[in-house]
């Protein structure tokens, strides 16, 4: 099976200042991974290197084989790659089916159609109601997007990266700002997805309940460095990440 | 083409350029301090250069004390601009749009004020008594209120220099994409910097208008290419950039006299020529570095 | 699905339609007739101009640009070719503003926000200079007269309802595309353009996608003008005429895809009622401006459609 991310010695310093200390790893389809450390560990600035909004100083990163290092961010996600943001992005005038049908209609190269009205194509308005039902905002379907609770704007903004169907998922902190009963729906949720649509999901957390609960390999980040990666026993008892990280937050 | 005219147009382009540089200067000022782009810049330009002729040719009052009294006509003007108007503004969504349509409407309403208390006719302004002979350097004969601007110019650029580098004022005003609130949580007082920031820049625009008036004609509807002079000037030195605006400046203004003296008909199409050759070849601007791709 | 098709602007067009046509029946007179054609032609002007601004955020004051070039494009081949090339200077000036467009949209898309809007103004501005200094071509700022179109379109009847068929169709066009996938994208630019690289779309091609047909129904609305005064004059292509189209789009509301038109009939028949361009009209479009901008951001349309949503309400929490 080919891996569909790798990351081979990737680099990156700002001024004097490594902010990527040579960061190699595989994943491979329907991994669902999490990345830790703490703050400023480099771990968006990682993301950004993955997505090509950064480009690397040195080292290379492979999509599903190919080498994308450095290519434009819109490049890159319409060979597949999904990211879902940590402060909410999404389309807040338009409505929820229209947020995801955007991504869906992107996915089958028809966003760009000038001339039918929106409504009549099918097949991505289907595929949008879908992923609405999957991710329980089918409801809202016809409300304005900045009038949702800030818990559902965030699953909206999922909701977006799914329309694209990626084949790889990049979640930045996505229980982040929420309560603790929110937060275990969005385990569930995602989760759920991850086994309705057949993902390969990455993501970057702070919540450690989320982490260990849900990921099946745990990388962690410490100052630009991949300090470790295992399960989430082996990491949880690593001595190395202990020290640097876990503190008293692991029970 | 001998040495002399050559001679000749290198310090018209200097006196061009000072004049360039001292009203791009006030409307890079306010852009980059409080993130307002005035658009009605070249009214208080033209304000400036109306307030002068007033003060000198119709009271007769002494050139360089018409030239003061204009610049603070003019930063008294706009600070009522922006403490009446431009204020309810701040905050909203699309700012940036409502600003550039708000300042419009004050280039109108201006321009048609100006029209009704002086007329449409061209007024003049003499140069003041002492600078409205020439001077002789070697073998060249160069009017001496020309050579008087180019003075007045470095003395501004040398003062605001020391101000923007040396106090604290100064350094908040350098520190570029400072937002109204970052000021805010550094304990400065918002409303009545911006009121004060936006008099002074307009107060810069005037005191060029002011100073440009002998050179030229007063007239209304001057406005409008004096933003588009201040724009080229940005574009050919890079935005946000002190000295690149200098540079461009420089630039631009010995093009255009040179342009004036070669192809008089079609000299103000230069100009737009070099900005255009600027954004064709080096966008950001000939001053400003390379950027490498970020978010 | 519950989303329905709501053909309210289309009926708002057909309405348009008949309420112009019926025009000259009523009121047979060429002074009402070229007013009902103005506001045609400026309708076409802004709600082309608005694509750019209210629905992709690209605030350009320098779309006289491309209407001069409709205009010039008439203009020029009549003069120096003859009556007959009316229709092909209309053609011509299409083609012009397109290749224009593209080339002046590469340059200047790259940046955003205010540098932009200056930038459009200064490209305005240049076409300005060179069609005022280059007298012997374009006859500077005399302009030129005695534009009367050849054959059947030289009657003001058949011309106006030419105008008006061009109008409504081009009008229809922008309705099509503003109710599309890509119109859609264009409003999606304007509120949130870091996400739409993540739907693996450039937010610069959409920009300069709309440019060029923004641009093109300007040109065509010049064009028309050309026919309707029957002259040109380089006054199309000073910026106040790019500022002018701005206006009538606040005016109206910049919101909703008719707002600049209604705005567009608004002034033009305040400027007849005031009378035609009074000594003092900048004094006051500019007071009018300022008014809008503080008080009515949302445009005389728009803020009636924001009382309605308020008012409906208003009655649903009183009437339970």
């Amino acid at each position: 099976m080919e891996p569909v991310l790798e990351l081979k010695n990737l680099n990156k310093a700002f001024g004097g200042l490594r902010v990527t200390n040579d960061v190699s790893f595989t994943v491979m389809p329907g991994d669902i991974t999490a990345i830790i450390g703490p703050n400023g560990a480099g771990k968006t600035t990682l993301f950004n290197q993955i997505t090509g909004h950064l480009v690397p100083d040195a080292g290379s990163v492979f999509f599903r084989g190919e080498d994308v290092t450095g290519m434009a961010p819109q490049a890159i996600v319409a060979k597949g790659m999904g990211r879902a943001f940590q402060v909410t992005s999404i389309f807040p005038e338009e409505t929820v089916l229209e947020n995801v049908r955007m991504a869906c209609l992107a996915r089958r190269n028809e966003a760009r159609r000038p001339f039918r009205n929106i409504s009549t194509f099918k097949q991505a308005t289907d595929d949008a109601y879908a992923i609405l039902e999957s991710i329980g905002l089918a409801q809202h379907a016809q409300r304005a997007a900045y009038e949702l609770a800030h818990g559902d704007q965030k699953l909206l903004d999922i909701g977006i990266a799914l329309g694209l169907q990626p084949s790889l998922l990049l979640l930045d902190e996505p229980t982040s700002g929420m309560s603790p009963d929110e937060r275990q729906l969005t385990r569930d949720l995602i989760v759920r997805l991850w086994k309705e649509f057949n993902l390969t999901m990455v993501f970057i957390e702070h919540d450690m309940d989320t982490v260990f609960g849900i990921a099946q390999i745990v990388r962690v980040l410490h100052l630009g460095h991949l300090l470790a990666e295992g399960t989430p026993d082996e990491i949880r008892n690593n001595p190395e990440v202990i020290t640097a990280y876990l503190g008293e937050e692991v029970q | 083409m001998d040495l002399s005219f050559i001679l000749v147009q290198l310090v018209s382009g200097l006196t061009m350029a000072t004049l360039l540089f001292l009203v791009a200067s006030g409307l890079t000022l306010i852009f980059g301090v409080g993130n307002v782009f005035n658009f009605a810049h070249g009214s208080f330009y033209m304000l400036g250069a109306y307030f002068a002729f007033q003060t000198v040719t119709a009271l007769q009052i002494n050139f360089w004390i018409g030239l003061v009294i204009a610049s603070l006509g003019a930063g008294l003007l706009g600070m009522c601009a922006e403490f009446l108007f431009l204020r309810r503004i701040y905050g909203r969504a699309e700012e940036g749009g409502f600003q550039i349509l708000l300042t419009y409407s004050f280039i109108l309403v201006i321009d048609d004020i100006v029209k009704f208390v002086w007329g449409t006719e061209y007024k003049s302004l003499l140069r003041p008594a002492g600078l409205r002979g020439s001077v002789e350097l070697g073998s060249i004969t160069l009017p001496s209120f020309n050579v008087a601007i180019i003075v007045i110019g470095l003395l501004v650029v040398v003062v605001a220099w020391l101000i923007l580098s040396r106090t604290r004022p100064g350094r908040i005003a350098r520190a570029t994409a400072l937002d109204r609130e970052m000021l805010s949580a550094m304990g400065v007082n918002v409303p009545l910097t911006m009121t004060l920031v936006f008099g002074i820049a307009t107060a810069l625009g005037g005191f060029a208008g002011a100073l440009a008036a002998p050179l030229r004609t007063v007239t209304p509807g001057a406005g409008i290419e004096v933003i588009i002079d201040s724009l080229i000037v940005v574009v050919i030195g890079g935005m946000g950039n002190f000295w690149g605006a200098w540079f461009g400046a420089l630039i631009l203004g010995e093009v255009m006299a040179f342009a004036v003296a070669i192809v008089p008909e079609w000299a103000s199409v230069v100009s737009y020529v070099v900005m255009v050759l600027t954004l064709i070849f080096k966008p950001e601007g000939l001053f400003a570095p390379r950027q490498t791709r970020t978010v | 699905m519950q989303e329905k098709k709501s053909y309210l602007s289309e009926a708002f067009l057909v309405a348009l339609l008949v309420a112009f046509a019926v025009v000259p029946l009523l009121h047979p007179s060429s002074y009402q007739i070229m007013l009902a054609s103005h506001i045609l032609v400026w309708g076409l002007f802004a709600v082309a101009f608005n694509m750019l601004w209210g629905v992709t955020g690209m605030l350009s004051f320098g779309q006289a640009l491309y209407f001069g070039v409709g205009a010039y494009a008439v203009g020029l081949m009549m003069k120096h070719l003859g009556q007959s090339w009316f229709l092909p200077g209309m053609a011509a000036g299409l083609v012009a503003a397109i290749v224009l467009a593209i080339l002046v949209g590469l340059l200047i898309i790259r940046v955003s926000g205010v540098f932009f809007t200056v930038l459009t103004l200064a490209f305005g501005q240049l076409a300005w200079q060179i069609c005022f200094r280059w007298y012997h071509f374009t006859g500077g700022d005399d302009g030129i007269q005695n534009l009367i179109p050849p054959g059947l379109l030289g009657n003001r009847f058949v011309y106006y309802y030419f105008t008006l068929v061009v109008v409504v169709v081009s009008i229809w066009l922008l309705l099509r595309l503003s109710q599309s996938p890509m119109g859609v994208l264009l409003r999606c630019v304007r509120q949130n353009p870091n996400r739409v690289p993540f739907l693996g779309l450039s937010v610069r091609y959409s920009q300069l996608r709309v440019y060029v047909i923004s641009s093109l129904f300007s040109a065509l609305a010049g064009s028309l003008a050309a026919g309707v005064d029957n002259s040109i004059h380089t006054d199309m292509l000073y910026w106040t005429t790019s500022g002018e189209v701005i206006l009538m789009s606040v005016l109206g509301g910049i919101g909703q895809f008719f707002g600049p038109f209604i705005g567009a009939g608004a002034i033009i028949i305040i400027q007849d009622y005031v009378g035609a361009k009074t000594e003092y009209w900048s004094l006051i479009i500019g007071l009018v401006m300022m008014v809008m901008v503080l008080l009515l951001p949302r445009g005389v349309v728009g803020e009636a459609q924001a009382l309605k949503l308020w008012l409906k309400s208003v009655r649903r929490s009183n009437g339970g």
